[in-house]
C-alpha cells in the first residue's frame, strides 16, 4: 500500500488538508473518492475497516507515545456523496496526534459532499492532539459540502486539543461537536473559519462538563466575506465543579452575516462558566497603523485577516 | 526636510466651523524637533496631517521639496515618514515579530527582530512571539510602537506623545531611548511631548497653542518662557486651550 500513486489533484488536496506532500510515515489511511486507497499500521496503532458501515476503527495501544495517525479524505469526482464513520480508541496514558481532514476538488457541475462522523474515546490520562482541515477547490460550478460531526468522550485525567480549520472553497458546512468530560479531563478546541461568496457555515459545540475539575475552552475565530453567512452556537453545561470558557471572535466584511449564540448552564454551585463573543469589522485604526508601515490598504487587510486566523 | 505651508484644519461642530489648526508654517530641518503646548492645541492633529492620516483643509506639505499634500498614508510611509501612535493599536493574531517585520519591510530573523526590542528596553525573547493584544500593558505597547519606528529607519520619525500612559520607570527608560535615537538615527525626529526631559533633548522646540504656532526656537529660547521661569508665561496667556 505504501507504493500507492497519487495524481496531481490528490497530492494538492493532501498538501492542503494534511500538510503532506507524499504518503506519510507511520500509521495512515487515505480515502479517495469513497474508497480506501492506502493504509499503514504500526506496532502500536491498528486501523480496521468497519464491517457494518463505511469507515474505520483506529486503535491506539495504551502507553503509545509520540506517534501520529493521518487519515485524509480526498475527493476529486464530481457529484460524489461520501459518508464515513471513523472511531478512535485512545488507550490509557497514550499521547498521540491525529491529523484528519477533507479536500474536495469539484471540477463538474454536480454537488460533491463529504459527511464524516468521528467519535473519540479517550481512556484514563490519554492525551490527544487532533487536527482537522477542510478545503475545497475546483473549476466547475458544482458545490462542495462538508458536514463533520465530532463526538468526544473523555475519561479521568484525559486531555484533548482539537484544531479545526476551514479556510477556502467549502460552500456549505454544518459542523457539530459534542463532548462529555470526566473527572480532571481537559478539552481545548480552536476553530478557524473563513467564508466567501455565498458560502454558509454553521458550527455548533455542546460540551458536558460532568467530572469534577473538568475544564473546556472553546475558541472560534472566523472571517465572513462577500454575502456569506455564519452561525456559531456554543453550549456548555457545568454539571460538576468545573471551568468552561467559550469565545467567538468574528470579523465581518462586505455584506456578510454572522450570528453568535452562546448558552451556558450551571448545574453545580462550583461550576464557573464564561462566554465571550465579539463581532465587528476590521478596525480603521488597525488598517491605518499598518498603512503607516508602508502597506497598502488591501495588503493591510490581508495581514490583519491572516494574523487573525493564524 | 519637511515643510508645512499655511496648514489649516477645520471641523464642523454643532453646525459651526471650528479651526483646529490655523495657517501653520513650519520647516523641520533639525535632527530632533519637539512640539509642545497645551492640551487641545492641535499638536496631534498636526502629526496626523504629516503622516497623511488626516487631510488638511488648507495649505501644502513638502517633503524634500516635493509636494506630498495629496499623497496617502502608504505613499508617505514609502517616502520615509513613520508614525508612532499616542494610543498604540492592538491586533488579535499578529505577533510582535509580525509587526516589527512589517515595519522593517523585509524578512527578519528572530535575532534581528529582538535587537529592535532590546533597543527600547524590552527583554526581547519574552515578547517576540506574543500577540499584540490586550495582554500587553500600555507601556509595553508603547515600547513596541517605538521599536517599529526604529525598525523602519525612515527620514522622518513622528512620535505622538510617547510618554502618555507609561509609568515613571518606563518613562526614565524612554528618555534614554530618545537620547540614543538622537545620537544614532540618521533622519529627523519630530516628537510631540509635554515632558521637560524630552524637550531638553530637542534641537528645536515648537509651541502650538489654540491651533497656532506660538513659539519656535532652541530650548534655551523656549523653555524659560514655557516653564514661566523668565517672568512671563506668554505661550499660555494668549488664549491657549
Amino acid at each position: 500500500m505504501a507504493n500507492v500513486q497519487l495524481d496531481a489533484i490528490q497530492l494538492n488536496l493532501l498538501g492542503q488538508v494534511a500538510d503532506l506532500h507524499e504518503v506519510p510515515e507511520g500509521a495512515y489511511n487515505i480515502r479517495s473518492n469513497g474508497q480506501g486507497i492506502a493504509r499503514n499500521t504500526t506496532a502500536n496503532i491498528d486501523i480496521v475497516t468497519k464491517e457494518d458501515k463505511p469507515g474505520i476503527d483506529i486503535y491506539i495501544k495504551p502507553g503509545t507515545k509520540k506517534e501520529s495517525v493521518h487519515i485524509p479524505v480526498l475527493m476529486s469526482q464530481t457529484g460524489l456523496k461520501d459518508l464515513v464513520y471513523n472511531d478512535f480508541y485512545i488507550g490509557e496514558d497514550a499521547d498521540v496526534t491525529i491529523v484528519a481532514g477533507c479536500g474536495i476538488h469539484n471540477g463538474g457541475s454536480k454537488t460533491s459532499e463529504h459527511d464524516g462522523i468521528h467519535r473519540f474515546f479517550l481512556e484514563k490520562n490519554a492525551r490527544l492532539k487532533y487536527v482537522e482541515k477542510h478545503y475545497g477547490t475546483g473549476d466547475g460550478n458544482g458545490e462542495n459540502i462538508m458536514n463533520p460531526t465530532t463526538i468526544i468522550e473523555m475519561k479521568e485525567g484525559s486531555y484533548m486539543e482539537m484544531d479545526s480549520v476551514q479556510i477556502k472553497g467549502v460552500d456549505s458546512t454544518d459542523r457539530i461537536t459534542k463532548a462529555k468530560l470526566g473527572k480532571d479531563a481537559t478539552l481545548i478546541i480552536r476553530e478557524k473559519i473563513m467564508t466567501h461568496g455565498k458560502q454558509v457555515a454553521k458550527t455548533s459545540f455542546e460540551v458536558d462538563l460532568d467530572g469534577e475539575n473538568s475544564s473546556a475552552n472553546v475558541m472560534s475565530r472566523s472571517v465572513a466575506r462577500g454575502s456569506s453567512r455564519q452561525e456559531f452556537l456554543s453550549k456548555i453545561n457545568g454539571n460538576n465543579a468545573c471551568a468552561g470558557h467559550s469565545e467567538c471572535d468574528s470579523i465581518i466584511m462586505d455584506s456578510s452575516n454572522v450570528t453568535a449564540i452562546p448558552e451556558l448552564t450551571a448545574n453545580h454551585i462550583d461550576a464557573s462558566l464564561i462566554h465571550e463573543a465579539a463581532i465587528g469589522k476590521i478596525a480603521g485604526e488597525q488598517l491605518i497603523k499598518l498603512m503607516t508601515l508602508g502597506l497598502t490598504e488591501a495588503e493591510a487587510e490581508a495581514q490583519i485577516i491572516n494574523g487573525f486566523l493564524k | 526636510m519637511l515643510e508645512l505651508r499655511n496648514i489649516s484644519y477645520e471641523v464642523s461642530e454643532d453646525q459651526k466651523e471650528k479651526d483646529i489648526l490655523k495657517n501653520i508654517n513650519l520647516k523641520i530641518e533639525d535632527r530632533f524637533v519637539a512640539i509642545t503646548g497645551p492640551n487641545g492645541g492641535g499638536k496631534s492633529t498636526l502629526a496626523k496631517i504629516i503622516a497623511g492620516i488626516l487631510k488638511p483643509t488648507g495649505g501644502q506639505i513638502f517633503m524634500d521639496g516635493e509636494d506630498i499634500t495629496d499623497k496617502n498614508i502608504t505613499e508617505r510611509a514609502k517616502m520615509g515618514i513613520s508614525f508612532a501612535f499616542q494610543q498604540p493599536v492592538r491586533f488579535k493574531g499578529l505577533t510582535v515579530k509580525d509587526l516589527i517585520t512589517m515595519a522593517a519591510g523585509k524578512p527578519l530573523s528572530t535575532a534581528a527582530a529582538c535587537e529592535y526590542l532590546s533597543e527600547v528596553g524590552l527583554c526581547a525573547r519574552d515578547y517576540i512571539g506574543r500577540e499584540v493584544n490586550a495582554s500587553l500593558s500600555g507601556g509595553e505597547l508603547k515600547r513596541i510602537e517605538i521599536a517599529m519606528v526604529i525598525a523602519r529607519k525612515t527620514k522622518l520619525s513622528v512620535f505622538d506623545e510617547p510618554e502618555a500612559g507609561i509609568d515613571l520607570w518606563s518613562f526614565n527608560n524612554l528618555i534614554q531611548v530618545f537620547e540614543k535615537l538622537h545620537q544614532e538615527v540618521q533622519g529627523s525626529i519630530l516628537i510631540i511631548s509635554h515632558q521637560e526631559r524630552i524637550l531638553n533633548i530637542a534641537d528645536k522646540i515648537v509651541v502650538i497653542a489654540d491651533g497656532e504656532v506660538r513659539g519656535y526656537g532652541s530650548k534655551d529660547e523656549i523653555l524659560p518662557e514655557l516653564l514661566c521661569t523668565s517672568g512671563s508665561c506668554k505661550f499660555y496667556s494668549e488664549g491657549g486651550r
